[in-house]
């Protein structure tokens, strides 16, 4: 916590010698961006500016990389814990992973009356991904973009943002919700087909005669499932991450009873946001996967 | 809000992770998870059934103890009349002894009776004998009087 304060103090100092609070905050909310340029080279971004600039030809290399890192750690943490799993009294590290996998199976098990043995993992990789990527949070916001910094230096890049908690990025949450919302309507169409999909949108709450009405109350509702999902994620962190930025950047050297009330609260945000996501996307596949209705 | 491509890319991973947790690391837990589950019913089946097989074994010596227990009152009872069956035996076979012994003893005396007889007859013959010649001295026929007392004698 003092090495916080002391980076945070750094960060103050740090490149534009008298850095205000805005640049400080600002500079930890942009990304580590790499894409092309508006004369077409590729490249990584030097300044928030010439980041702007690329628009959608781009990509987040930290959110994205951390995003992929956190995954891959969790597949094959638990791939590895799986395999020299044993069928007797599970010890430590494998009963941790073995409640969080029967946690898992268990909402699963109440909220998905149907068959389908695909979307158990999908929720546990949606559940501790998560989690993993939220808990990026509760790292102080200067350790590691102060040593991406230190890093960034020797290629000329002494005032990249490095943005360390992925679910901060909308592209990332929304990336994930926007997955959920195709098997949404892949599983729609599996179990009703194409007609059964197309007439729940159209015939619905209302019968035929009101069709105009249906799809107007039906078709918001279905674009505002993986809208909210993601944006419930994202707007959880990223005003998380903001209140640590302005604890950082404000307070100084005092901040470390506030950081620290705020990381306790944070806590509780972490695994509910996670938990959260997974909920709504098994309570929406399950929807999905309701055969057609008869009235 | 910049949308870019991260947006795809997150995309790809959500389901590149998903295929990847859905075939390699799901089952594994699975298994793991349904063998236990197995295994503990298995178990719990395992302990009902020692506890039937107890409760099983519990009522068969008790019905050993009470056939035992039925038994050795009929072998009791069995030697208890063995056993007045032989004292009754004792006491006839002693009985008849007893009278044989005073048949024996009845026999002895007789005898001896008849032996005393004899002897007090061979004597008596004597003194009358010895009285008559007293009484008569001489003027008696000697042969003529031994055919008389011998009748005497053998009349005694």
């Amino acid at each position: 916590m003092a090495e916080l304060a002391e980076a945070a103090h750094a960060a103050a100092e740090h490149g534009a010698e008298s850095q205000t609070v805005q640049e400080y905050i600002s500079h930890h909310l942009s990304y580590l961006t790499y894409g092309r340029f508006p004369d077409g080279h590729w490249g990584l971004a030097h300044t928030i500016e010439e980041a702007t600039e690329m628009g959608f030809m781009s990509i987040h290399v930290d959110t994205m990389g951390w995003s992929l890192f956190l995954g891959a750690a969790f597949l094959l943490f638990f791939r590895h814990i799986g395999k020299r799993a044993t069928t007797g009294v599970p010890s430590g590290i494998q009963n941790f992973v073995e409640s969080i996998f029967e946690f898992v199976e268990a909402r699963v098990n109440e909220g998905f009356i149907y068959k389908n043995p695909y979307v158990a993992p999908l929720c546990l990789t949606v559940f501790v991904w998560i989690i993993l990527m939220n808990t990026m949070d509760l790292v102080p916001v200067d350790w590691i973009p102060e040593i991406a910094m230190a890093v960034g230096g020797l290629w000329g890049l002494e005032h990249m943002s490095f943005k360390v908690v992925p679910t901060t990025d909308p592209n990332i949450t929304m990336g994930m919700s926007i997955s959920v919302f195709f098997l949404i309507i892949y599983y729609s169409i599996k179990s009703k087909g194409v007609g059964g999909f197309l007439s729940e949108l159209a015939f619905h709450p209302f019968g035929k005669w009101m069709l105009p009405f249906n799809l107007i109350i039906e078709i918001p509702t279905l674009f505002a499932k993986p809208i909210s999902l993601g944006l419930r994620l994202f707007g959880n962190l990223y005003a998380g991450e903001l209140l640590f930025l302005l604890i950082s950047g404000l307070l100084g050297v005092y901040q470390l009873p506030a950081h620290f009330v705020w990381a306790v609260f944070h806590l509780l945000v972490v695994p509910l946001q996670a938990f959260v996501f997974m909920m709504l996307t098994i309570v929406y596949l399950n929807a999905a996967h309701e055969p057609v209705e008869h009235h | 809000m910049d949308i870019t491509l991260t947006i795809i890319g997150q995309s790809v991973a959500f389901f590149v992770f998903w295929w990847f947790c859905a075939k390699y690391v799901w089952p594994l837990f699975m298994d793991v998870m349904n063998e236990r589950r197995q295994k503990i019913a298995d178990g719990l089946e395992a302990a009902a059934r020692a506890e039937e097989d107890l409760e099983l074994a519990q009522a068969k010596s008790t019905d050993q103890l009470k056939e035992a227990k039925v038994e050795a009152a009929g072998i009791i009872d069995l030697a208890n009349k063995r056993g007045s069956q032989i004292v009754e035996e004792a006491k006839d076979q002693a009985k008849e002894e007893a009278k044989r012994i005073v048949a024996g003893a009845q026999a002895d005396i007789e005898q001896e009776v008849n032996r005393a007889k004899e002897a007090l007859r061979a004597q008596v013959s004597a003194i009358a004998i010895a009285g008559a010649e007293k009484i008569l001295e001489g003027s008696i026929d000697q042969a003529a009087n031994e055919d008389m007392l011998n009748k005497l004698a053998s009349e005694l």
